[in-house]
């Protein structure tokens, strides 16, 4: 719950939709989510918000509208600087923590071993494991899945359903951990269907139906954030705290 | 239907009645094969009309590489389809010419190999459009095209060395043999009657692959609007 | 990271899995042992003839190992949906794929290093060429296998009939270099001609789809 004073727009939605044969995952969603805060996105099943995410990461591209991650339109020049974790644990079972971590801070560019320590001991993990995430618990193995989406500083970071079956611990401690990182300045993106762990650490709630940003709420007493109403992008792309 | 399209047909059916009248008729018996030898005016049009339609697959693949453009690829598959269906013409019409006059129904010299492996190679082309799943048949199909193209001349010179080192029949005489003056005109006749009828064939399969892409155009608007399609 | 480097942290990554677990090259392994008996059976000619046909059947029996080993290049990718992983990260394309296709290579060359040897004594085969240029018809003719292979395998995950797509779009795409392996091995063995025309053929094919490949990997990877 911090004051919003940042009006920079990490991640511009307008009017995206999303084709999957006849089907319209996405039917014009649109939004300015600003920098430095941490936004969850809530919907039904079917509402559209893993497809969302994934066109935000890169994952797919849209069938029409226009999308801007840190000002570019291009996805592949901002992939340093963005993170994603997926409801899949985009993790290699046979592999320790350390050794997982260790290959995909290569892909980004980071050579140092001390990164990946922290990045486990900050999600509450022992680097020195040696057991293989196969044998993880699922709480341990979404911890490490968010340590791998952090690990390279992004400033951008999307979340989809990181609590599916993870303990009450480990749901607070992720929280809590997301929190910290948007204290730092981070853009975090996150879907859940458990609202209830993100009370204490959301800026702003954003509702999804049908493939549409409906609604937003906002989660600070402060009267500092906008709420747009699924208005087009144009009008809320010079957004200030009203 | 309108005028232009109407003309075409009604001139590619003459043409085609034409060079069947050229090709059966009007051409000489052949000094040795005989009568026989009369499919040969219809073996090596649909040979040339394949490579062609091929040729055209491959350059709209490259299109819709560069361009994602979906009429690029409509173009793509169309060709491919009636490509194939003259290459089978050529494998056909190859062993039938060829067991009478030589003996033997099938060689493998460097044409009727290439011929053939042109054909799988345009057949798994076709498999692979039927049965990918998801948006991106058109990317995969055209990738495909391009490794097909580039493979094919590969082909020819690879089996044409094979020969040399193991020589075989060669079907239809060989590159070397000259052909009668008086045969040329039936051969150009039902090249380009085939080559009219090969467009006639790849503009109604165009179109019918724009038909379905507007079908499902349609459908998403409704979903988009929020209507069950 | 550059490319290459990015290329042997992904290659290392799976060489590592894959000595841990040893499930695929278990299976494999008695799968090409079972191939070489089969074939042996099958085709049980006198020891003068079978240096004629032994070019074919070697190449036949390791096409068909191959096939097998890169059915199974992506499975470990898209087990939890890991790729996602690699693709949402700034990593090239390309060092993915040289990855995979380098590692498929020593996969494959692993089974035809057991392969080779069985078929010799079951043929009682004896080269009559020099043996060093049987190597290098394997190594380029077992790249030229691979490298498109590795391409089609990625193609196919996105088709109904994973399994059978891959051979199926890959055998006529082979087919120039499989008459060049097959060539040049019975050229060796029996003595009569020299292989150096096939030996350049393959070296064309292997530059010429490998460029093919590279070119084009990205878009089939970041297909949905």
């Amino acid at each position: 719950m911090v004051a919003q004073n940042s009006t920079e727009i990490a991640v511009l939605a307008s009017n995206l939709v999303k084709f999957f044969g006849r089907f319209a995952a996405l039917r014009g969603a649109s939004y300015p989510f600003l920098a430095g805060n941490l936004y969850v996105i809530l919907g039904d099943n079917g509402a559209g918000k893993s497809t969302l995410l994934r066109v935000i990461a890169g994952l797919m591209q849209p069938s029409q509208g226009n999308l801007e991650v840190l000002g570019s339109a291009s996805l592949r020049k901002v992939a340093q600087r963005v993170g994603y974790m997926g409801h899949a644990p985009l993790l290699y079972d046979e592999l320790s923590g350390m050794e997982n971590l260790r290959y995909f801070a290569g892909l980004y560019g980071i050579n140092d071993d001390a990164v990946c320590r922290n990045a486990m001991q900050m999600v509450g993990l022992d680097p020195e494991l040696q057991r293989r995430v196969g044998q993880y618990s699922q709480g341990m193995r979404q911890r490490l899945s968010l340590a791998r989406a952090v690990l390279h500083n992004p400033d951008v970071i999307l979340l989809d359903e990181p609590f599916s079956n993870v303990d009450v611990r480990s749901a607070s401690d992720m929280a809590a951990i997301l929190g910290r990182l948007r204290d730092a300045g981070k853009t975090i993106l996150v879907i859940t269907h458990q609202a209830a762990v993100m009370e204490n650490v959301a800026d702003a709630f954003v509702h999804m139906s049908a493939g549409k940003i409906v609604s937003t709420t906002s989660n600070n007493p402060t009267p500092a954030k906008e709420a747009g109403m699924g208005r087009p992008a144009a009008e809320s792309a010079t957004a200030r705290p009203r | 239907m309108k005028l232009l399209p109407k003309v075409f047909i009604a001139f590619t059916v003459a043409a085609l009645a034409y060079a069947a009248y050229q090709a059966l008729v009007v051409a000489p018996t052949e000094q040795t094969m005989g009568n026989v030898q009369r499919i040969f005016y219809y073996h090596v049009p649909s040979a040339w009309t394949a490579f062609l339609l091929f040729f055209v697959n491959f350059l709209a693949s490259a299109v819709y590489l560069w361009k994602r453009n979906t009429a690029a690829d409509a173009v793509a598959a169309a060709t491919a389809e009636v490509g194939v269906v003259f290459c089978t013409v050529v494998l056909i019409t190859g062993p039938i010419w060829a067991r009478p006059v030589w003996g033997i129904w099938w060689t493998w010299d460097a044409r009727l190999t290439t011929t053939l492996v042109l054909w799988l190679i345009y057949v798994s082309y076709l498999v692979l459009r039927r049965y990918s799943t998801g948006s991106q048949t058109a990317l995969l199909a055209a990738a495909l095209s391009i490794f097909g193209f580039v493979d094919v001349p590969i082909v020819y010179m690879t089996i044409r060395w094979f020969r040399t080192q193991h020589p075989s029949p060669v079907i239809g005489g060989g590159s070397n043999s000259g052909l009668d003056p008086s045969m040329w005109p039936p051969l150009l006749w039902n090249w380009l009657a085939f080559s009219m009828l090969a467009i006639i064939l790849v503009a109604v399969r165009y179109r019918l692959q724009r038909m379905e892409e507007d079908v499902e155009q349609q459908h998403a608007q409704v979903a988009l609007r929020g209507g069950t399609a | 990271m550059s490319t290459l480097a990015m290329t042997r942290a992904t290659l290392m990554k799976d060489l590592r899995m894959e000595w841990r677990s040893k499930d695929a090259i278990n299976s494999m392994l008695f799968f090409a042992l079972l191939v070489v008996v089969i074939f042996s059976f099958a085709f049980n000619p006198s020891a003068e003839e079978s240096r004629h046909i032994a070019g074919g059947l070697i190449w036949v029996a390791f096409l068909f190992a191959a096939v097998v080993a890169l059915n199974q290049t992506w499975a470990r990718e898209l087990r939890n949906q890991v790729l996602d992983a690699y693709r949402v990260s700034p990593a090239p394309a390309n060092a993915l794929f040289l990855a995979k296709a380098i590692g498929n290579f020593l996969f494959v060359s692993v089974l035809e290093a057991l392969m080779g040897p069985l078929f010799i004594v079951f043929y009682n085969l004896r080269s009559v060429g020099p043996p060093w240029q049987l190597a290098v018809v394997t190594v380029l003719g077992t790249w030229a296998l691979v490298v498109n292979g590795t391409f089609f395998a990625a193609l196919s995950i996105r088709t109904r009939n994973r399994e059978i797509m891959l051979p199926l779009i890959l055998f006529p795409i082979s087919i120039p270099a499989l008459l060049a392996m097959v060539d040049s091995t019975t050229s060796i063995l029996t003595g009569d001609a020299s292989p150096d025309f096939w030996i350049k053929m393959l070296l064309v094919y292997d530059v010429v789809f490998t460029a093919v490949c590279l070119l084009l990997f990205e878009s089939v990877l970041n297909a949905e």
